[in-house]
Order: structure tokens, then C-alpha cells, then sequence
């Protein structure tokens, strides 16, 4: 069983890492998942999983994942807002799987997965 | 909502919108008595009583997008239709408690569902505020403190960083199972 001994010691490790990492960080990306009753029902849970569980795979660090409240388009949902380079990018039906691509392909590549956006749906 | 989990993520999201500083979840099992009880106290800013009298009508709502709100009325919902019990208590500047019984057995009680996955997502995505899960089941009771977590993290380590959150992913998860050992 863990213990909360183990987080001290990671606590020592991720010191004497803190340093290697700020250096990375050019033009951070912010997503926001829409985290209402409206969202939560229409499985915005598992999307936001799927994005942090993708962004800690690859050690994004200039990536900020938070969740707000309900967006206004309810039926749309589950949707996730992609903030770059100062334009707002809304995706809107998200699944799981739509949110892996997105972070692979917008995030990662700067390719916008133009197919799930809110315009095309 | 098809989880009792993802009622209890709906509900705290009310509580941190409401400015609270603390939030306490507990969710206490005996399956002897066949029954559990969910409740979540916050010290946010509460409600007046006129609000309170109608919290529960999904045509009340403090959002501005729409005239509907379906959090409270869900979740009334789900603990009436499983022989329970759901009350929600407030008084203005001193916080909200909400608490919903259910019977462990009844046939349309819901499952639980990805508690541990709740507890993450609120503890890691809400660095203002302090949350104080408690999970009960017979004589087993599992108890996890933000408060403490950030003692031993320091100021300069968030709850959300990667390696921070799948440590506490596997270690809320062996103590879920510990005391639930799935069986809600």
C-alpha cells in the first residue's frame, strides 16, 4: 500500500528537477474543459482524463489543463476550448479518443483537428 | 449522471463557485444496515432562504446562459429513487451542507462509479481550494487532507503537477479499494 511517506520522497526528486524544466516554455497553450452538469452528463470526466493522462505521457509542461463551468451550448457538449497563440479554438462532441488527436496534433504539432471544431459540426 | 461519483464532482463544483475555502466530502458505507450516506459541506458563500426553498427546482439556476439548472434536482434524484433520503442545508456567508442516503441494495441505486477518479480531478484542478475526503465502510475509514498534502509538498510543488498526480492517482485508488473493495 502507498503511503504518504512516498510523496515526501518524490517531493526530493521533483527539487532537484525543477530547474531543467521552466526552460522549455514558449508560448503556453491553455485548454479548458467544460465541467457544468451539462458537461459532466455528456462525458466531459473521461475527455479531461484522456487530456491530462496525454499530457503527462508526454511531459507537456508549457501546457495548462483546467476545467470551467458550463460554456453555454450545452448540447455540444462535452467541449474543449484550445487557447494558442492567441486564438480560441472550440471543439465541440469531444470523446476520449478526439481528445488524444487534439493534444497529438493541435497541441504537440500545431495542426488543428479542423473536423471536430465547432464550425464543421 | 449514471455514477453517484459524477454527482458528487456536479455538486462540489457548486461549492467551489461559491468561493469556498474547505471542502468536505464524506461517503460513508454500512453495508450491515444496508445503507450509505454521501454528504459535502462547504464554507462557501451559502444561500438565503428564499433561494433554498427553491435550490431544488431545476428551473432555479444562478447561471446567466440559461434558465435551467440540473445539478441538485439530479441529484435528489438519485438518492430518492434508491429509498433514501436528500437534504440540503444553507445559511448565507457560513457555507452548505448537502446530504443524500441511499439503500446499498435497492435495485436503482446507482453505482458509485470512478470515485477515485473525482477526488483526483477535484484535489489536482483546484489549486485555492482545500478538500477533506472521507471514505467509511464499517470499521475501515480512509481519510485524505489537502491541507496535509500541501504541507509535505511545499509551496514551490502544485497538487497538479504530473508526478504529483499519478502518485496520488495510485494512492487514492489502493485505498478506495481497501475500504470499498468495490462493492459500490
Amino acid at each position: 500500500m502507498k503511503s504518504l511517506e512516498e510523496l515526501r520522497a518524490l517531493r526530493e526528486k521533483m527539487r532537484s528537477q525543477t530547474d531543467n524544466r521552466s526552460v522549455a516554455a514558449d508560448g503556453e497553450t491553455v485548454i479548458k474543459v467544460g465541467m457544468a452538469t451539462c458537461g459532466i452528463a455528456a462525458g466531459a470526466r473521461p475527455v479531461l482524463e484522456a487530456l491530462l493522462d496525454e499530457a503527462e505521457k508526454r511531459r507537456l509542461h508549457n501546457v495548462s489543463i483546467s476545467q470551467t463551468g458550463c460554456i453555454g451550448m450545452c448540447r455540444l457538449e462535452p467541449i474543449v476550448e484550445v487557447f494558442r497563440d492567441g486564438q480560441k479554438y472550440t471543439y465541440v462532441y469531444m470523446t476520449p479518443e478526439k481528445a488524444r488527436r487534439v493534444v497529438a496534433e493541435h497541441v504537440v504539432n500545431g495542426n488543428v483537428c479542423t473536423e471536430f471544431l465547432i464550425g464543421e459540426n | 449522471m449514471r455514477e453517484l461519483a459524477l454527482n458528487i464532482l456536479d455538486i462540489t463544483e457548486n461549492s467551489v463557485s461559491a468561493g469556498a475555502h474547505l471542502i468536505e466530502i464524506d461517503v460513508l458505507a454500512d453495508f450491515a444496515k444496508d445503507e450509505m450516506a454521501i454528504r459535502i459541506r462547504d464554507d462557501g458563500c451559502g444561500m438565503d432562504e428564499q433561494m433554498l426553498a427553491t435550490v431544488c427546482d431545476p428551473f432555479t439556476t444562478t447561471r446567466t446562459t440559461r434558465k435551467v439548472g440540473m445539478g441538485l434536482p439530479l441529484f435528489k434524484f438519485s438518492a430518492e429513487s434508491a429509498g433514501g433520503i436528500f437534504s440540503i442545508r444553507s445559511e448565507k456567508g457560513k457555507g452548505t451542507e448537502v446530504v443524500a442516503t441511499y439503500r446499498i441494495g435497492h435495485v436503482d441505486r446507482m453505482p458509485l462509479g470512478d470515485f477515485g477518479g473525482v477526488v483526483l480531478q477535484l484535489v489536482t484542478m483546484n489549486p485555492q481550494v482545500d478538500f477533506v475526503f472521507t471514505a467509511q465502510s464499517g470499521e475501515t475509514t480512509g481519510k485524505l487532507d489537502t491541507r496535509e498534502l500541501r504541507e509535505i509538498l511545499g509551496e514551490d510543488i502544485p497538487l497538479g503537477a504530473p508526478e504529483v498526480r499519478s502518485f496520488l492517482r495510485e494512492y487514492i485508488q489502493e485505498n478506495l479499494v481497501d475500504i470499498f473493495g468495490g462493492r459500490l
